[in-house]
């Protein structure tokens, strides 16, 4: 069987073309997903994308969570299909409360854009079991609201159940909690990351390297596999 | 029709780079004297109808679910009444 994985477009949505490129790279049937379309058209899985929906007004990902393709994903994702949040579609998840905590302006005031080194710390995830646990890897990552926060008592449930997926490396490029740039829920279907790797997936562009492929490629493997 | 106003505060835990900045900011502009400044957002609903207590209970529920985000804001809800006019400049 060939998996299919839908991306959603909301407006404001920048990154859903290199999400569904990566999806196709990777193996897998891409489709688009529309935010006023609460069909899911068969998708195995979902991607939501970077990019800056509803202007981020209120607050990023705030208005988009009450969409209505949101309706369908946020009862999926709880009977266990794969989401997968990058970047705006991170705030989504948190704002959606299918992961905990939230997301805030970075420390520094500024808009970040660079090439940024993480650590894999959790490699059983729906979406990164072709990655292993500790692996550095380095995707690009840009952003104006990454700053990952929540109460002591999430930050030490998620240390503790090994739900922080991952962290930054080589300096924290925006004040989030215990350098937390990605985390997973208890089951490992729905997992979210500020940084994007969907944007390296091809030699060419991107960091030059095809780190964040993993990402497509372990979750083609789980969908085939189950 | 009457209004209801809702203010969104951060936390006092959640550390607000953008009210700091403005903070920084006051010294050099010749205002001294303000030893913190925290940013938060006001809303301003017109509602129609009469704002009972169903009414305030409904804007509660909006403003707990969407306007703030209680994992990093706090909110309150207060009805703006008409006598209170502006204060002279």
């Amino acid at each position: 069987m060939t998996a299919r994985i839908g991306v959603v477009t909301f407006p404001g949505t920048l990154d859903d073309r290199d999400a569904l490129r990566a999806v196709r790279l990777a193996g897998a049937e891409p489709v688009s997903l529309w935010h006023r379309d609460k069909g899911l058209h068969q998708v195995d899985a979902v991607v939501l994308a970077g990019g800056f929906s509803y202007g981020d007004y209120l607050r990023a990902g705030a208005i988009s969570r009450f969409s209505p393709v949101m309706e369908t994903v946020i009862t999926e994702a709880k009977a266990g299909m794969p989401v997968l949040g990058i970047c705006n579609g991170f705030q989504i998840l948190t704002e959606a409360h299918l992961l905990p905590g939230a997301m805030l302006r970075n420390n520094h005031l500024h808009f970040i854009c660079r090439d940024q080194k993480l650590r894999v710390e959790n490699a059983e995830t729906s979406w990164t079991s072709d990655y292993s646990a500790g692996q550095e890897i380095s995707v690009p990552l840009k952003n104006m609201d990454g700053r990952y926060t929540a109460d002591e008592h999430t930050l030490d449930e998620l240390e503790a159940e090994g739900r922080v997926a991952f962290r930054y490396l080589d300096g924290n490029p925006n004040g989030s909690l215990r350098d937390i740039a990605g985390i997973t829920n208890a089951a490992g279907n729905v997992v979210g990351l500020m940084p994007h790797p969907e944007h390296a997936v091809e030699p060419l562009v991107g960091t030059g390297r095809t780190d964040g492929l993993g990402f497509f490629t372990s979750i083609i493997k789980k969908l085939v596999n189950a | 029709m009457a209004r209801v106003v809702v203010d969104v505060m951060l936390k006092p835990e959640i550390l607000d780079p953008q009210g700091q900045a403005v903070q920084r900011a006051l010294p050099r502009l010749g205002f001294d004297g303000i030893a913190d400044v925290r940013q938060g957002k006001r809303f301003e609903l017109e509602v129609e109808g009469p704002v009972d207590a169903a009414a305030l209970a409904r804007i509660d529920e909006l403003a707990e679910t969407f306007l703030a985000n209680t994992v990093i804001e706090d909110f309150t809800v207060r009805i703006e009444t008409d006598e209170k006019s502006e204060e002279p400049k």
